[in-house]
């Protein structure tokens, strides 16, 4: 698994890795937790509040399965660490960004300085998700 | 029609710059094909058998006259003099350089066009009635809704990485002639008993491999919740999706496999949950919208005589023009299917034409079909037989709108590198064949794919005709019994594949059956289902 080379956030990383979802749901003092493609989020929202990192894995770049887990998160209200790991196409990070994911830890690393534009490179978006951005339509009808 | 303001402008242009920064990486080997192509897929980058395609959007097939002139110029510019209009109402390009896309993209963007997730597994091009706003059928202008739903799926961040692809068409109209039962989400646009505008939800169409028409999900979605009970669709379909086989990913696999009720239950869990999220947008947005959609500036009194003393011409008028909600008015077809010719093809020079048909005699206004022909949607009656001999004299006067040789045909094997089989010979010879009879036989929808993948739309065609391999020889089947719109039905396999001839001469023993049989003015499609296949299979098989 690859570092954390992305972070938006200014608190303290878990160290921990997450666990699996099955070991986590028999681990009543687990605080960080890891996704898979066909594991289904919204097991995790009665646990949110305990919960300080869930990683969402990307084993292919591919399945877009994981796009939908942190919005369901996000959504519920969760505001802990969302990490994406896996295989993460620079070319996906703002997107990634935008349903919810605040951390990034791609395999193999990205290019710093593509990824700096990608992050930056869409000023504005058609879309509310949980990112906080305003669509257009809101500007148009501000 | 919508025209960008700012935001839309500086999306387009944002694009742009994204796609030229993806090929420059790609071309100095940065990023491997692998990780290129679903990017490039996504701005309509197809690598074909001998070169790139491109595929341009046309947003629910409306186009102004400036960007049809473009997209005449483009094919001089970029492509070898032509281009080929689609089933999903957009162009495709041929002969691209890849290096040279972004500048091509650029030129586009300058006449607000785009070819944004004309490919992918992703929210494509929404289609709808090529007659819209002229119709005489319909409830109001499907074309806002289009519209609302084009921004909300351009870029959407959560559906652009989906189990497969992804079509949406909006019709508004008591005559279907969108196909839209055979899309992942079928959109009416409809009036409940209190007199509300809503839209009807069909989900889980298509045709491909498995070709299924879509169930009717719920009856009435109010209009400032159609973003939301979109987005419901598509969430259930991103998590739930298969993705284990691709011929199994489209949204239709689910909601068979989970049935109708089920993925209801689903979808209506999720809108639930949606509806507290504030992603919909305004009304304002929508009236926003509708307000660039205004009924052109009809010539009040316009005269309803039709000088019909040129029998050639009348023949057109009864063949290719439908009547319009204006008095005065028609709507006029034309045909990009000249006997014998490729299904779909326009010259740069015939775009330009067009184009200039559509400024000067149609409130500046084209459509595209998903037929592979075009529209000019507003045209005078006492201007009708100008443009008619304009287009007779430059290979577009074909009077053969729904006729045998109105062939649908997928590029084939000529170019695409799924394909099977070719469709264009196919295609050339039944043109050729058939064209003479074609007042005999009346309409007839006869559809070709060169593949499995159905582009061709052989499922929903009176006739169908589906280009496999057999042991390394192309080989052709036959369907008969399809039908697109309101009485959707797929086709059945006659029997055994035909040889490239064998499959022309089988058609044309179809249409003799049919001749023989027909009672009254049935059309082919009647008379099949009122017979059924066995007389059929016993002339083409006996």
């Amino acid at each position: 698994m690859g570092d954390v080379q992305f972070r938006f956030r200014e608190d303290e990383p878990v160290a921990d890795p997450g666990v699996t979802v099955d070991v986590f749901g028999s681990q009543t003092n687990a605080t960080a937790v890891r996704l898979e493609p066909g594991d289904d989020a919204r097991d995790l929202l009665p646990y949110l509040d305990r919960l300080k990192l869930i990683e969402v894995n990307f084993p292919v770049f591919t399945d877009g399965r994981g796009f939908s887990s942190a919005r369901v998160l996000r959504e519920a209200g969760y505001t802990g660490e969302l990490r994406a790991v896996g295989e993460l196409p620079v070319d996906h990070l703002a997107l990634l960004r935008r349903c919810g994911f605040d951390a990034f830890a791609p395999d193999p690393p990205v290019n710093p300085v593509d990824a700096e534009n990608a992050f930056a490179r869409f000023a504005e978006v058609y879309q509310p998700t949980t990112d906080g951005r305003a669509p257009i339509w809101a500007k148009r009808h501000g | 029609m919508y025209k960008y303001d700012t935001y839309d402008q500086a999306m387009v242009d944002t694009r742009v710059e994204e796609f030229r920064d993806q090929v420059k990486r790609r071309l100095e080997g940065h990023l491997s094909e692998d990780h290129f192509k679903p990017l490039r897929l996504q701005n309509g980058l197809y690598l074909q058998l001998h070169a790139y395609m491109l595929r341009v959007a046309v947003p629910y097939g409306t186009l102004s006259s400036a960007q049809m002139r473009v997209l005449g110029d483009i094919a001089d510019t970029y492509d070898r003099g032509y281009g080929h209009f689609t089933t999903r109402q957009n162009i495709q390009y041929n002969w691209i350089q890849l290096d040279q896309t972004p500048d091509l993209l650029a030129e586009l963007a300058k006449v607000e066009m785009h070819a944004i997730q004309t490919s992918g597994n992703c929210i494509r091009n929404i289609s709808s009635d090529q007659y819209a706003g002229a119709a005489a059928d319909e409830l109001v202008d499907p074309r806002p809704y289009a519209e609302l739903l084009r921004q909300w799926s351009s870029f959407h961040p959560e559906f652009l990485v989906l189990p497969r692809k992804f079509k949406i068409a909006v019709i508004a109209s008591e005559t279907d002639r969108a196909a839209m039962k055979l899309h992942d989400i079928g959109i009416r646009i409809v009036k409940n008993a209190a007199g509300e505008i809503g839209a009807a939800f069909y989900v889980g169409g298509g045709m491909g491999r498995t070709p299924m028409i879509a169930p009717l999900i719920r009856e009435f979605v109010p209009l400032d919740q159609l973003i939301t009970y979109s987005e419901a669709c598509l969430r259930v379909y991103n998590r739930y999706g298969r993705r284990d086989n691709k011929y199994k990913a489209r949204i239709k696999i689910l909601v068979h496999e989970l049935g109708k009720d089920e993925y209801t239950r689903q979808v209506e869990e999720e809108f639930a949950h949606l509806l507290t999220q504030g992603i919909e947008p305004p009304l304002a947005e929508l009236e926003r919208i509708k307000a660039h959609f205004p009924d052109p500036a009809y010539e009040a009194g316009a005269s309803d005589e039709l000088d019909r003393s040129d029998p050639d011409f009348a023949l057109w008028v009864d063949r290719n023009c439908a009547a319009h909600k204006q008095p005065g008015y028609m709507i006029a077809t034309i045909s990009l299917k000249p006997v014998g010719g490729i299904p779909g093809d326009a010259s740069a020079d015939q775009m330009r034409l067009m184009a200039d048909l559509g400024l000067k005699y149609s409130f500046d206004e084209l459509r595209v079909t998903h037929a592979q022909n075009i529209v000019l949607p507003h045209v005078r009656k006492a201007d009708l037989y100008t443009v008619w001999q304009a287009l007779e004299a430059n290979g577009l006067g074909t009077p053969n709108l729904d006729a045998i040789d109105d062939i649908i045909a997928c590029p084939g094997l000529d170019y695409c590198s799924l394909a099977n089989a070719r469709s264009i010979p196919v295609a050339q010879k039944l043109s050729a064949r058939l064209a003479p009879r074609r007042a005999e036989i009346g309409e007839l929808k006869l559809k070709i794919s060169g593949c499995i993948n159905a582009c061709g739309h052989h499922h929903a065609g009176h006739i169908g005709i589906l280009g496999v391999d057999r042991k390394g020889t192309e080989n052709y089947q036959l369907l008969l019994g399809g039908c697109e719109g309101d009485d959707t039905s797929l086709g059945t396999i006659t029997g055994p594949g035909f040889s490239e001839d064998g499959i022309v001469d089988a058609i044309e023993t179809a249409t003799q059956v049919y001749l023989v049989n027909k009672q009254g003015e049935e059309r082919f499609i009647d008379t099949y289902r009122r017979v059924g296949m066995a007389p059929f299979k016993e002339a083409i098989y006996g």
